[in-house]
Parts: C-alpha cells; structure tokens; sequence
C-alpha cells in the first residue's frame, strides 16, 4: 500500500481552503451580505452595466478574430515545413510569457497615433488606441494562444488515412478539408475560443494602458473594480467582482460541458 | 517549403495537400499575422529602451526604485514558487496515487484561479484583510501588516500561480500510475525513500516545466498585487508596477528599460519551454508533446 494519503490530502486541501476558497468564499459572503436591494442597485447602475458590457463584447470579438487566425497558425506548424518554424512555434507563447504590463505599454506605444502601426491607421482614419478597438487589439494578442495550443495537438493526431480514403472516395481538396478535417477540429476550436473568451473578460494589465479608459466609454470592469477599491466603495467593487466571477464560472462550466460532450462523441479529449 | 512530403501515392498527393500557391500563401499569412502581432510589439520594447542610447538604458535601470521594485519582485516570487511546489507535490500525489470520492471536484478547484480575474485574485485579500475587514483589530493590535506590504503581494501571487505545478504534475503522475511505486515499497523502501529516488525522478522535468511557467508568472503579475501594493515607491513596487508608474509619469526610457528586463525574462522562459518540450516532450504531460 502506497504511504502518504492523509498528509498530502489534507495539506491540498488546507492549503487550497487558505489560498483559494476562503477568500473566495469572503468575496461572495460579503456581497450576499449586502442584500439583494442594494446588489440590484449596483448591478443595474449604467457604469458597471457599461463596464462589465464593454469587457464582454470586446472580449467576444477578439476571441472570434482569434479563431480563424488561430485555426491558420496552427494548421501552418502542423502541416507544413519551413525555414523559422520552430520559432515561430515557440513565440506563439508570447503572450502566456510576457507580462501583462509590458504588453500593455508595448501595444499602445505600437497603437498610439504616433506610433508605428497607429501612424498608419490614423492615414486611414482610424484611431486605435485609446477607443475600444485598443482594447479589442489587446485582447486579441492575449487570446491568441488558447485557441492555437487548442487546436494544435488535435491537428497532429488527424489521421492522414482518412483525409486519403476522403480523396479515394472522389472527394477535392476543399470538400476534404471542409467535410472531414474541420468537423473533427470543430469541439477544440469552440473550446479554445471559450478559453481565449473566459481570458481576456478578466483581463487588465494589458487593457489598461491602451483603452483610454473614459467612464460609460472605454472602461473595463476589472478597472471599475480598482477604481471602486480607491474610491472605498466596497460595495460596489464586491458586486462588480462578483458578477464577473458569475460569468466566468458559467463559462468555466459550458467550456467543461463542451469537452465532456467531445470525450462522449469521439472518445477522446 | 519544397521539403512538404506526402505518404500519399504520387496520384492521390495533390488530393491530399493544398497546391503549391495555398500553401505559401497560408504560411505568409501566419507569418505576417504573427510578425506583426506578436514580434513587432516585442521589438518595440527594445528599440524604446535603447532610444537615449545604452548609458540612458543602465541609467534608468541603476535607479534605486528600479533595483528596489527588482529585489521585491524576486523575493516575492522566491517565497511563492516554492510554497506552490509543495502544494502542486502533494496535491499530485494525493490525486494520481490514491481513488478517493470528489477527485474531479478537488481538481476543477485546483484550476479555479485561471478563470479568476487578476484584480478579483488581488480584491479577495483586501476584503479579508482590509481596515473595514473583521480581522483587522486583531492584525493592528498585533502590529500584522498585510496588506501593502510584503505578505499581501506574496498572497496575491501564490493565488494567481496557485494552479501551474499542479496542473502539470497531476495528469503526468496520474498516466505513470502506481507500478514504479508498489515495486520499490515491495522492495523495502520507505515512503519517503519512494517519493525521492523513484517518483520524483519520474516527473522532473514536468516539474521544472511547471515550476518555469510559476515563476514567470509570478514575476509578470501585474493585475493582482496592483490592488494589494497600495504603489510605495521603492517599497511596495515590483518590477510591472514599476514599469507602469514610469509609463504614467511618461518617463518612457524608464518604464521601456524594466519592461525590457521583463520581456528578457519572459525570452529565456519560452526559450527553456521549449526545450524541454522538445527533448523531453515524451516526460511532460501530454498536452506539451510535439
């Protein structure tokens, strides 16, 4: 008999009760303690609705824009050889790897109407940084991982006998692909843009300095959390985070329905 | 690109790979798309770093603040990473050697801090520790200092990191199984004999993976300690919160120069990730095998 089952639960499970769920659980007490009237009054009031909108929707976008690009990056390590590819592999992390913070200076300063992408845009008209659009680019730099290190490990374990019994059967290149290599991707795609989704709602430190961050206009929730915190408005720093925790564990569990659902259909993960 | 080979029989090839045009012009555009948006922002911080030159760039890094916010930013993550290593250890074990009833309940709460949101994992300890919190007579008659001070970010950290040795160990120990084990106990070795010379051999570089991401992380945390730093120059500033004070004071060398340290950091983490995903990728859990 393995030794050692007492100790190392219990230790997980003080150790993850003092770090984790008890002040978890402080979070959700102290709004509960509120009452349901005043957390009424927070929720609906027009800046939090604002905020916690405004996360969501860009937050939805740059997990969609991430999806095709993310889909492509993948198929390309995958399938293909080419000088730099491994490199490019290995920088898809980047994201995961540079924090926050320095993402966020690096893509306004990148953004800004002076800057080198942003001087280009403002030719065009359009202003990027400081609108919700920064807000979408940051995002969508933070996201693309999920999707890409989603999809990747289920691309190499396709089956190339089957795109051949595809084409045997008469089938072209396109239907192939659209028919029986994208059916079979599809469960991994809908979970790495829920993951990239899930992030990116939650995301500051690379928002922060490229939103412009103007109330009811281009001010994130995670933002109107520390602002409330400054303001010593606990009330409504608590009620914003705890609606935020809301959506994140509902997507927490449909992104876990997905993947039980897949492991049901296909027998694998 | 020439070296694109097929398993297929020369008749079916071109019915099972894209012609030669959808092929180069899928890879330019991955290459463009991640040039620009993943490179290019990495340069920049360089290239603003070094703007006034090399003395202006270890000027800007030789200031106290800045060596203070790297000295903090080290000590937080030296008492964080090893604390979740002791956790991720035990957490691995209990759960990949042993059956017992809310297993996949106990891990989903392992990996509840990555859909927390940063300022949520900061905002929890000032709910329990703040001037208005229930335990803060108590923490003022005993003279405790949490908040603002060094056990709050180190708090905040371990929150946020709390999920990266674990989430690597566990389903690498859980395919190993307990076979290794049962014959070295049957053998007479000790527990903890096992646990040394057979266990931990057996997931190393799964924890040094592990342990890379922690500390990463753990040095890159910007969101959470924020809100728990309160933002004392020298003294409660890590290294991200110092890049963005300077970045506000539009003292741009400054905040470039830490933040190049920074992404320095994150270069070496994606350069050692790698490695050990590709030499020891049959080690690690199997979601990094290439």
């Amino acid at each position: 008999m393995i030794p050692g089952f007492g100790i190392s639960l219990g230790f997980t499970i003080v150790y993850l009760g003092l770090i984790v769920l008890i002040p978890l659980a402080g979070l959700v007490l102290r709004s509960a303690g509120l009452g349901w009237s005043e957390l009424y009054r927070i929720a609906t009031d027009l800046r939090t609705v604002n905020a916690i909108w405004l996360s969501v929707w860009t937050a939805f976008i740059a997990a969609i824009i991430n999806v095709p690009f993310g889909v492509l990056v993948a198929w390309v390590m995958v399938r293909y050889r080419f000088p730099g590819r491994r490199l490019l592999d290995a920088a898809v992390d980047l994201p995961f790897a540079l924090p926050t913070a320095v993402a966020g200076i690096a893509l306004t300063a990148l953004y800004a109407p002076n800057g080198w992408v942003g001087a280009y845009l403002e030719e065009w008209g359009i202003k990027a940084a400081y609108t919700p659009l920064g807000i979408v680019i940051a995002l969508t730099f933070i996201g693309l991982p999920f999707v890409v290190r989603t999809v990747q490990p289920l691309m190499e374990d396709i089956d190339k006998e089957v795109e051949e019994a595809a084409a045997t059967l008469g089938a072209g290149r396109f239907q192939t692909v659209r028919r029986v290599i994208l059916p079979s991707i599809l469960p991994a795609v809908i979970t790495g843009f829920a993951l990239a989704f899930a992030r990116a709602i939650g995301e500051y430190g690379s928002v922060v300095f490229i939103a412009g961050n103007i109330p009811y206009v281009s001010e994130i929730a995670p933002l109107l959390i520390i602002i409330r915190l400054e303001e010593y408005n606990y009330a409504g720093a608590t009620t914003v985070a705890t609606l935020m925790l809301m959506i994140s564990f509902a997507l927490l569990i449909s992104i876990n329905w997905i993947q039980a659902m897949t492991r049901r259909r296909y027998g694998n993960g | 690109m020439a070296n694109v080979f097929s398993r297929a029989p020369i008749g079916l090839r071109s019915a099972v790979n894209e012609g030669a045009i959808t092929r180069v012009s899928l890879i330019l555009t991955a290459v463009v798309f991640l040039a620009l948006f993943l490179i290019m922002p990495l340069v920049l911080v360089f290239v603003e770093a070094f703007r006034q030159g090399v003395g202006a760039y270890l000027d800007a890094l030789k200031e106290p603040d800045a060596l203070s916010a790297m000295r903090l930013t080290v000590t937080v993550a030296v008492i964080a990473v090893p604390l979740n290593v002791l956790f991720g250890l035990a957490a691995s074990w209990a759960i990949a050697k042993f059956q017992f009833r809310g297993k996949n309940l106990l891990i989903s709460l392992i990996d509840l801090p990555f859909s927390v949101s940063p300022v949520i994992s900061g905002l929890v300890w000032v709910l329990l520790f703040g001037s208005h919190a229930a335990l803060s007579p108590w923490l003022q008659a005993h003279d405790i200092q949490i908040l603002f001070a060094l056990p709050g970010l180190v708090l905040a950290t371990m929150f946020v990191t709390f999920p990266f040795v674990a989430r690597e160990l566990i389903p690498l120990m859980q395919e190993q199984g307990t076979t290794d084990e049962e014959a070295a106990l049957s053998l007479g070795a000790s527990g903890l004999q096992t646990f040394w010379h057979v266990t931990l051999p057996n997931v190393r570089w799964a924890l040094v993976y592990g342990v890379l991401l922690c500390t990463a992380r753990a040095i890159g945390e910007f969101g959470a300690v924020s809100v728990v730093s309160g933002h004392i120059r020298g003294k409660t500033n890590t290294m991200p919160l110092h890049v963005e004070i300077l970045y506000n004071e539009y003292s741009f060398v400054g905040a470039f120069a830490v933040a190049s340290v920074l992404a320095l950091l994150a270069l070496v983490t994606l350069g050692i990730k790698s490695i050990l995903e590709w030499r020891y990728g049959n080690q690690l859990a199997s979601g990094h095998r290439h």
